[in-house]
């Protein structure tokens, strides 16, 4: 079976859930880099929501629509300055059905 | 925005700040609320399980009223290899009674009725609304917060901190230090809709009864986690949660290894043709007592998962929190009540009714255990659930083989996995950090 059979995509999985977009005003920011550090780039893994990807010049970008604020990228890289994390304005981002 | 000023502000509207608002205003306190959320529990995850004990002492008559899915009559524990699993089940006929011990149930239906109780008593909540900073005196005392709404500073002689796992303003204060990624385990979820009967079939139970499944072993490919399975009514939750050290330097998802979870041969026949209606995301405090911050200093006390108040062996956090958080209120009654500043030495009442409690003596228990179960991971999570299955498997296949040969077989499996001092030294090591 090939890794694509195999595994739900994330995005697939974010389908189900309700968000209010806050549109151009994302909650995390990752700051310049030439090269990510090996948490930033765990982060492309680790986000449950996949929201970090690597681009093909080797940096990490991040989209933080899909976002489920759980808070781990906040505590592998905001220490180092390479991310800033806010919550989204109030009413804002991901709105937990069930929860 | 708002002018006047209040007894209290709390930060929050999960357990802790539910549990504190309510106490607080049924007591007469003038209490503001804040909830970043668009409604009560909107932000909120668990897995979840109530402690009923916890509620009582808060609302004693909340069965009533309260959206609880199951009562829980069956524990399941079960270790994990790749293709099965070594459980043992407990299952008592005595759960079902006239006032259940444990209940699932679902965070944004519980947490908007608990905040209704607080509202009825007198607690001024606020909802779409992100407290974004501390206000402190020239002395460091915390006198109120800002928001993100129009207007100025909110004012109040005491802010409660039940901000949650991941709360930002008390790190931004520096009243307390952003978790580290050894204190947290990042867990997901997916919320599984079948029809009761069906999940009733299942699980052999019936009308509100309800099972749990704990799960550890080579699902979490040899880091300190676990998975679980808990039936609620029309739904049954199906999650995995790991260590985010562990995550890290394993450079694994955790939505892939939730769907090697459901993929496994145990789990798969349980949620079968179920329609997924959820995916979240969600950190759990596992620093243990170690880990637990300054709870109080001038002007504020800190409740519930921002404390790092969870049992991670007894897999409670709720009831800890929501325990913090009444705590946190008759505290705070007891000094206002006596006309007496919110000066740290006052507050300090919080963590010594605290340290009374089983909150804190629980965690004092454990207080070794975090250390054992993140250094030993691979051991516990991966190498004995293997050695277990397949001594099982010896035990039970029948093959010829004769018995004596099949023990022999398996004990040296042991050996040569762990070296008998390496067996002799986990067992001493895992009985020291129990006591």
């Amino acid at each position: 079976m090939g890794i694509e059979a195999q595994f739900q995509k994330v995005e697939e999985k974010l389908y189900q859930n309700r968000y209010l977009v806050d549109a151009g005003q994302p909650h995390i920011k990752i700051a310049p880099h030439e090269k990510p550090s090996k948490n930033l780039l765990a982060m492309t893994h680790l986000c449950p929501a996949g929201c970090y990807t690597e681009a093909e010049s080797g940096q990490v970008e991040i989209a933080a629509d899909g976002c489920l604020e759980c808070g781990t990228c906040r505590v592998l890289c905001e220490e180092t300055g390479e991310i800033t994390w806010n919550y989204p304005r109030g009413g804002y981002g991901i709105l937990f059905k069930f929860g | 925005m708002i002018d006047e000023k209040f007894d209290a502000i709390v930060i929050g509207a999960g357990m802790a700040g539910n549990a504190a608002a309510y106490t607080m205003a049924s007591r007469g306190l003038k209490v503001l609320q804040l909830e970043r959320g668009e409604y009560p529990g909107s932000k909120n995850v668990q897995g979840g399980i109530l402690y009923a004990d916890m509620v009582e002492k808060i609302i004693p008559e909340f069965r009533n009223e309260a959206p609880l899915e199951r009562h829980l009559i069956e524990q399941r524990f079960w270790l994990m290899s790749d293709t099965a699993h070594t459980g043992m089940h407990y299952r008592n006929d005595d759960f079902n009674e006239e006032k259940g011990n444990r209940y699932t149930i679902i965070r944004s239906q519980f947490d908007r009725w608990f905040s209704q109780q607080a509202r009825a008593k007198g607690v001024i909540l606020l909802c779409e609304t992100t407290a974004v900073e501390l206000i402190q005196d020239a002395y460091g005392k915390v006198v109120g917060v800002r928001t993100d709404r129009s207007g100025g500073p909110i004012h109040a002689d005491v802010v409660v901190l039940a901000e949650g796992v991941n709360g930002l303003l008390g790190t931004r204060a520096e009243l307390r230090p952003r978790p580290q990624a050894s204190q947290v385990a990042l867990a997901v979820k997916e919320m599984h809709f079948l029809p009761a009967e069906v999940i009733e079939q299942r699980f052999n139970i019936k009308g509100d009864e309800g099972v749990v499944i704990e799960a550890a072993g080579t699902i979490s490919k040899g880091m300190a986690g676990m998975g679980f399975i808990y039936t609620n009514k029309e739904s049954i939750s199906v999650g995995l949660g790991c260590l985010v050290s562990d995550f890290a330097d394993n450079q694994t998802s955790p939505a892939q290894l939730l769907d090697l979870f459901k993929k496994h041969p145990s789990v798969a026949p349980l949620i079968a043709g179920s329609e997924v209606k959820e995916y979240a995301a969600h950190l759990i405090p596992e620093g243990g007592y170690k880990a637990i911050p300054k709870l109080f200093g001038p002007g504020y006390v800190i409740c519930g998962d921002a404390a790092q108040l969870n049992n991670a062996v007894h897999r409670e956090g709720s009831n800890l929190a929501m325990t913090s958080g009444r705590i946190a209120g008759e505290a705070i009654y007891q000094i206002k009540s006596r006309r007496d500043p919110f000066t740290a030495e006052n507050l300090a009442l919080y963590k010594k009714m605290l340290d009374d409690s089983f909150v804190i003596k629980d965690l004092k228990k454990y207080k070794d255990m975090p250390e054992l179960l993140h250094t030993q991971a691979s051991n516990l999570f991966l190498t004995y659930p293997q050695l277990v299955a397949k001594a099982m498997e010896n035990f039970v296949r029948v093959d010829g083989t004769p018995k004596i040969e099949k023990e022999k077989t398996t004990f040296s499996s042991f050996r040569k996995s762990r070296g008998a001092l390496g067996l002799l030294g986990d067992a001493m090591r895992f009985a020291r950090a129990w006591r």
